[in-house]
Order: structure tokens, then sequence, then C-alpha cells
């Protein structure tokens, strides 16, 4: 409370406030360690880990038609959902200051794509509407808010110079849109890198992307197979600054949309209707047993919705720790002012991987080393988040590296990296931290293999139960607590915002 | 803007420009799920043969995939897991069970223990089992979680929660193996049929993880048809739908399965697991 209250005094120095904030959150996480499900075992998993390295050294390509096929349907849904996403996020960021839209937006983005896709496959089937849909309906909210951020971002200025009679569409068509332009390009272009990632995961529960194949081959432990996979994705993630042009765009959109897979034997029958009025409302409120109502309310809250909630919860704070280590640890490794323009290749090789390897093969590989505890979960929930934010923040540094404001006499090395790209970096990586609270929060769901009853453990077994009622109560606590952390990240990135503005000018 | 408005158009019409009069069907077999495509084109093209109509193959990734596909009549016909079978015909009324593979009319699983827990195979479950990490398979399986959870219960009166330490859910049979004999987990509870072929491969060391008890067997994987296919692609289909896998015999095909054969089930063979589902608190009344 002490850090809230500073949070709002303005007395304090944002420096100090800042070192505050960071100080809390590792102080919860080291609360959170008491209280959370970690422990260690005595393994014997060097003959399953050699194997994974061994497929990883031999991947086995011979069935390339069935890998490119995989590539195009990922690439296929990625980009046209992201194409759909961008320009209705842009629309909902034009509107982002009235209360309904921010959370009708803070709802959409609140739920994994997923589980996004578990819902539209009962409306739409295994088909290509389910696969863009579970996409662009995230994406769109997470576009308006980081658009409606930038546009605030934006000189005043300009928009002040408009005549009074022009409302808000015309101020954002005339001044905030160009001005902001090379911003929403570029937070598109890495917003396609995710979709590209979300694209992969959603093979997980059964659309014809690479994740299909990977989940597979890794599960049945035919490691060769997914070594061809994985190294087929990170090569897909390394090269998208070569192939994506906005001069081929068109090109790739109708592709897209040729590559989409066909969907068979669907017949769209009111399965929305049936979806909203029956599925997901608990049996006893249909019967009208309001008694039945709150035992099952009361069950669910007792056995599943309390004990997820705090597993997430602890869970993600020390892995949103961890993460703000690992940046802080890799990061140097992939910048040209620490690492030298020739030794940040293996640096930045290393964070490809870290952002590319989902979660869940990151937690198995744990699994194995470590046992079945929270551990291998918060380890893998940190090094793919970390990776993710090292690449950002090692991406940031290197954009200043040949700025004016380079001085010959700037110390070099650890000096460097202490007095000078760290503080620099700091508030940045704070802001980008705070934006991956919401993530680690949604990913730290789906962690059943590890037998730790978070949340998304609970909304997974719903749905495998058939159980629509369980899930919607869940995914909807899920989405408040989403929506809750979302609010305070906000606040805390507004704070480190102000400094990093200071910091840059 | 009218581009993306027409791919959105596009993209939600889709579904409905599918072909109406195809049969559709989808499998997951317990284990190697490799080129499914490519294996289960081949008994798309057998039933087509057979049934002289166009048949279809989805490929699912779980049990809850197949038993939507299955309720939202994407497919007609799917091979389910025993408690898979008894969710999809309570949600489709009219839907039977149709034939299963012959191994299926009594299936088992196994126990497994990695040695370092000094476990020995027995009559029953030990009481050496009390305070062990464990895991099931994956969660809709009814050889890897349902029958397992249902003995424990009944050997030890209590939840698997309050039995072991830690209860975890593989996702997969063959990685339930894996993780035993890695020792992340301490025991496991697995489908016989994919360690009685995973042993066969040489992928168990016999020195790290070894069966400790053998559950009473039950009826497992079966082909469940939707009610109203007579309606759809004639009268007599179903019937002609059963003897066309009953038929089957080229032993490619079965291995996809993986099955010897197949023979006639009914929904009433399916009793004891819809029982146990219920007493586990899996289905609801």
């Amino acid at each position: 409370m002490t850090v809230l209250a500073a949070f709002y005094s303005r007395r304090r120095s944002s420096a100090r406030t800042l070192n505050g904030v960071c100080l809390l959150l590792i102080a919860v996480a080291l609360l959170s360690l008491l209280g959370a499900d970690i422990q260690l075992y005595r393994v014997d998993p060097w003959q399953e880990l050699s194997r994974i390295g061994l497929g990883l050294a031999q991947p086995d390509w011979r069935d390339l038609p069935q890998l490119l096929r995989a590539v195009g349907q990922t690439i296929a849904f990625a980009l046209l959902a992201v194409a759909l996403a961008a320009p209705l996020g842009l629309g909902l960021a034009m509107a982002f200051r009235f209360l309904p839209v921010r959370l009708l937006c803070a709802a959409l983005r609140s739920v994994h794509e997923l589980f996004w896709g578990l819902i539209f496959m009962q409306l739409y089937g295994l088909s290509a509407s389910t696969g863009i849909l579970a996409i662009l309906v995230p994406f769109s909210g997470v576009f308006a808010k980081v658009f409606a951020e930038i546009f605030e971002q934006q000189a005043p200025e300009p928009a002040q110079a408009l005549p009074l009679a022009a409302g808000p569409l015309k101020r954002h068509l005339y001044t905030l849109i160009p001005q902001a332009w090379p911003a929403l390009v570029s937070y598109t272009r890495y917003r396609f890198e995710c979709a590209l990632r979300s694209s992969a995961i959603l093979g997980f529960i059964g659309l014809p992307t690479l994740g299909f194949h990977l989940e597979t081959a890794f599960k049945q432990g035919q490691y060769s197979e997914a070594g061809a996979m994985f190294w087929a994705f990170l090569l897909l993630i390394a090269s998208i600054r070569f192939w994506l042009r906005p001069w081929l765009l068109p090109l790739y959109l109708a592709a897209a949309v040729w590559l989409l897979p066909e969907t068979v034997g669907f017949s769209n029958g009111g399965y929305l209707w049936r979806f909203i009025s029956e599925d997901i409302w608990p049996t006893a409120l249909h019967r009208g047993d309001w008694s039945g109502l709150l035992e099952w309310y009361r069950m669910m809250f007792s056995q599943q919705v309390w004990p997820g909630l705090l597993q997430t919860v602890l869970l993600t704070q020390i892995a949103l720790v961890l993460s703000g280590v690992v940046i802080l640890a890799t990061y140097p490794f992939a910048s040209r002012a620490l690492a030298g323009p020739a030794m940040r290749w293996p640096g930045r090789f290393l964070l490809l991987v870290l952002r590319s390897t989902p979660e869940m093969v990151l937690a198995y590989v744990f699994l194995l080393l470590f046992g079945p505890s929270g551990l291998p979960a918060v380890l893998a929930l940190a090094l793919h988040n970390g990776g993710l934010i090292a690449f950002l923040v090692a991406n940031a540094s290197d954009a200043e590296s040949g700025a004016p404001t380079a001085r010959p006499d700037d110390p070099k090395g650890l000096k460097r990296y202490a007095y000078i790209e760290t503080p620099r970096r700091f508030p940045a990586m704070l802001a980008l931290l705070f934006y991956r609270w919401e993530v680690i929060l949604r990913e730290s769901a789906i962690m059943g293999i590890l037998g730790i009853a978070t949340l998304g453990f609970y909304i997974d077994s719903a749905f495998e139960e058939i159980r629509y009622d369980r899930a919607f109560l869940l995914i909807l606590v899920t989405a408040l607590l989403n929506m809750l952390v979302d609010t305070l990240s906000r606040r805390l990135r507004r704070l480190a915002r102000t400094d990093s503005v200071r910091c840059h000018s | 803007m009218s581009i993306f408005r027409r791919l959105l158009a596009l993209a939600l019409l889709l579904p409905t420009l599918a072909q109406a009069e195809t049969f559709v069907f989808t499998a997951i077999p317990d284990e190697d799920e490799s080129r499914l495509q490519e294996r289960f084109g081949k008994v798309a093209d057998y039933l087509s043969a057979q049934l002289d109509i166009e048949v279809q193959y989805i490929p699912v990734k779980s049990y809850a995939a197949a038993i939507t596909a299955f309720r939202n009549n994407q497919v007609q016909l799917a091979w389910f897991g025993g408690l898979s079978g008894v969710q999809a015909r309570r949600l489709v009324p009219g839907s039977e069970a149709l034939a299963q593979g012959y191994e299926d009319q009594f299936f088992k699983s196994y126990f497994i223990a990695h040695a370092s827990t000094g476990i020995e195979p027995g009559e029953t479950l030990t009481d050496a089992l009390r305070g062990k990490t464990f895991t099931f398979g994956s969660k809709g399986s009814t050889s890897g979680r349902l029958m397992p959870e249902f003995y424990l219960r009944e050997q030890f009166g209590a939840a698997p929660e309050e039995i072991f330490s830690r209860v975890g859910f593989s996702g997969d049979h063959s990685r339930t193996i894996a993780q035993v004999q890695a020792g992340a987990y301490q025991v496991g509870a697995v489908n016989f049929a994919v360690w009685e072929s995973e042993l066969e491969q040489g992928k168990i060391d016999a020195d790290k993880v070894r069966v400790i008890w053998t559950t009473p067997t039950y009826p497992d994987y079966q082909w469940t048809v939707r009610g109203d296919v007579d309606a759809r692609f004639g009268e007599g289909f179903k019937a002609r739908v059963r003897e066309a896998l009953l038929n089957l015999k080229d032993p490619e095909l079965l291995a996809s399965f993986p099955r010897q054969s197949f023979v006639p089930a009914a929904n009433d063979d399916y009793g004891p697991i819809e029982d146990t589902a219920r007493a586990i608190g899996l289905l609801d009344d």
C-alpha cells in the first residue's frame, strides 16, 4: 500500500518511485515463493533429454510437403487475422476514451487465444473461421489498447491547430494517425510475429498449423520430427524481416485466403444460440433449482476458483520477477553496444530460441530436469517472456547505438552495461514487463502437465469434460483477474513512461 | 477497408461452403499420431469404396474436439475411447456404438512405477503408493484416467489428490511412460497396449520402470455413429457402415488404430464405463 501511496504522490522523484515498485514486486515474489507449489525431485532425465537433444540435432525433413503445408497455414491464419485485427483495433483505439470500449477491449484480450479457439470451435467446428477468429478477437483488443497509447504519446499541437469544429474522427485522420504512422506500422509488424506464434500454438487444439504436428511429435517422443517443426518455426520467425514487405502484402493476403484449410463437413446450424443460451449455464439454472445452483457455485468457488486463483497469482508473480532477471542477464549479449556488432549474433540466436519455443515445450524439459512442481512452470514462463522482452530491449539499445548522443569517451563493457545501457533501458523494460504481466498470467494457465492446479488447468479440464458451464465461469474469473492486472500495470507503466521520456529527451 | 470487410465475410462464410453430402469421420489412435491424414485417408478410401459415397477423414487433437465435432455434425462417425464415446452419445441422442476393436472387449490399464520407488508388482495397489508423485495420461482418456482413477478410489477409499503428493496429466500414454522412466513422476497409469508396443520397440528400460499392477478388464475404444445418418444418407446406411467396419480386414488399415479386427458393439456394452464416470464425478446426472 505504501507504494501505491507513493505512486499517487508526485512529490517523490519518479526514479525513486520506480525503485519502490521494483522492490515491492520482488518482495511479493519472495513472499509468493513461500506459498507457491515449488519443489525439487530427484530425477533421472538424461536418457530422455539426450533423445530430445538428438532429435534437435538430427531433424527429420522427410515429410516436407506436410511441413510446408503447416508453415503455409500458420502464416495464413496469422496474416489474415492481423490484417483484420489491426484496422478493427485502430477503429476501437479512436473510441478508446469511452469506458465501455475500454472494457470491451480488456475483456477481448483477457482470454487466451487457446481458450478463444476452444470457444469458437464449439461454434464453427474445426475450420478456418475458428483459427482466424481465435487470433483476431484478442488481437483487436490488444491493438486497440496499444494504438490508443501510441496516440496519447503524440504531440498535441497539430490537433490543436485544427478548427474547433473538427470531430475526433477528423482529428485522428488528419493529425494523430499520420503523426503516429511509423509507430503504428512498427507495432503491427511486431504483432505479426506474435500472431505467428499464436497461430502455431493453435495447432495444439487441432488447427492444422505447425503446433499440430509439433505437439503430436513431441508428446509421442518423435523428437526428430518435432525437431524439424521447431527449426522450421525458428526460421520462419527469424526471416520475417526479409519477406514481410508492404508492397508484397496484397499478394500474400490473396495467397493466405487460398491457403486456408478447406472446412470439411461443417454446416453451420445455429450452434451459437445453443452455446449462449444453454451450454455455458449450469444445469441447475435451466431447471430453476436455486439451491442446486447455489451449491454448484459454492463447489466451484471452494474447489476450483479460489485454489486456482491463488496458484495462478503466486506463479505469475514469481515468473514476472524472474523474467526481469532473465532480461537483465541476456539482453547485453544481443546488443551491439555491449556485445559488439559480430559477437551479438549468438546472443540474438539465443533470444530467438527463447521467444520462439512454446512454453509447453520448455516446461516439459524442465519437468524432466526438476520433477513436477511450480518450478518448471515458472522457469518456462520466465525464459520465454524474458527472452521476448530482452530481444525488444536489445533492439532499442541498437537503435540508439549510432545516435549523435554517443560519445567517444563512453565507457565500455561492464561499466557501460551498469551505468549507461541498463539505466536507459530500464523504464522501457519495466513498461514491457508490465505489458507481459497479463500475458504471463494468461499463460501460467496452461501448465496442466505439471500437476499444478492453476485456473487454466481447471478451464482445460472443463473443456475436456464437456462442461462448458464450468469453463465459462472460470474464464470469466480469469478475465476479471486479467483486467485487474491490466489496470494496475497501466498505472505502473504510465509512471515508467514519464521517466523514460525524460531519459530519452 | 472494403477488402478487409470482404475478407471477414469470406472467413465467416467458409463453413457454409462445405459440401453437404460427404460422410465424414474422425479418429484418434491411442498411439502414434503421426501422418494421421495419410493413414486414415486410406481408411476413408476403403469406406468410400464400401459405402459408395464420398468419405473424408478429419484429424482432431483431443477427445473433446472429437466429441464437439460429432455433436455439431461436422463428423458423423468417430473412433472414440470408452469415456469419450459415452460422453458423445449422451450429447447426441440416437447415436449408436457400432463396433469395437477385438482388443477393446477386454482392455486394461497398467500402473507403472520407477525402480527407485522400490515398489514390487502385486495383486493389489500397495500402501507404498501413498505420498508418491503420480501422473495420469490425458484428462479424457478411459485407460489413462477414468479406470485408473476408479480403481485408486476403490482401493484407497480416497481421491487421487489425497493419496499422492502430486497428480499430473501427461496428456499422452507415451509421455506417461517417458516421464515415469525419467523419474519426473514416480508412478503412472498407462494404456496396456501402448506399453506392450513400446516394450516391443525397445523404448522401455526394464531397469528403470516396471508394471506394478494390472487393472481388471473393461470395454474401451469403439466406433460410434450419429442416429440421423439413415435419414441423411439413405435407409440402411448405418447397417452398411457397421458391415463395412466389421469387414475391414486389411492389416495395414487395422494397424492405424492399432487393432487386430473389429467386432460388433452396442451402447449397453459401455454401461460400466458410464457408471464409473458418474462415480468419480466426470459426468453429471
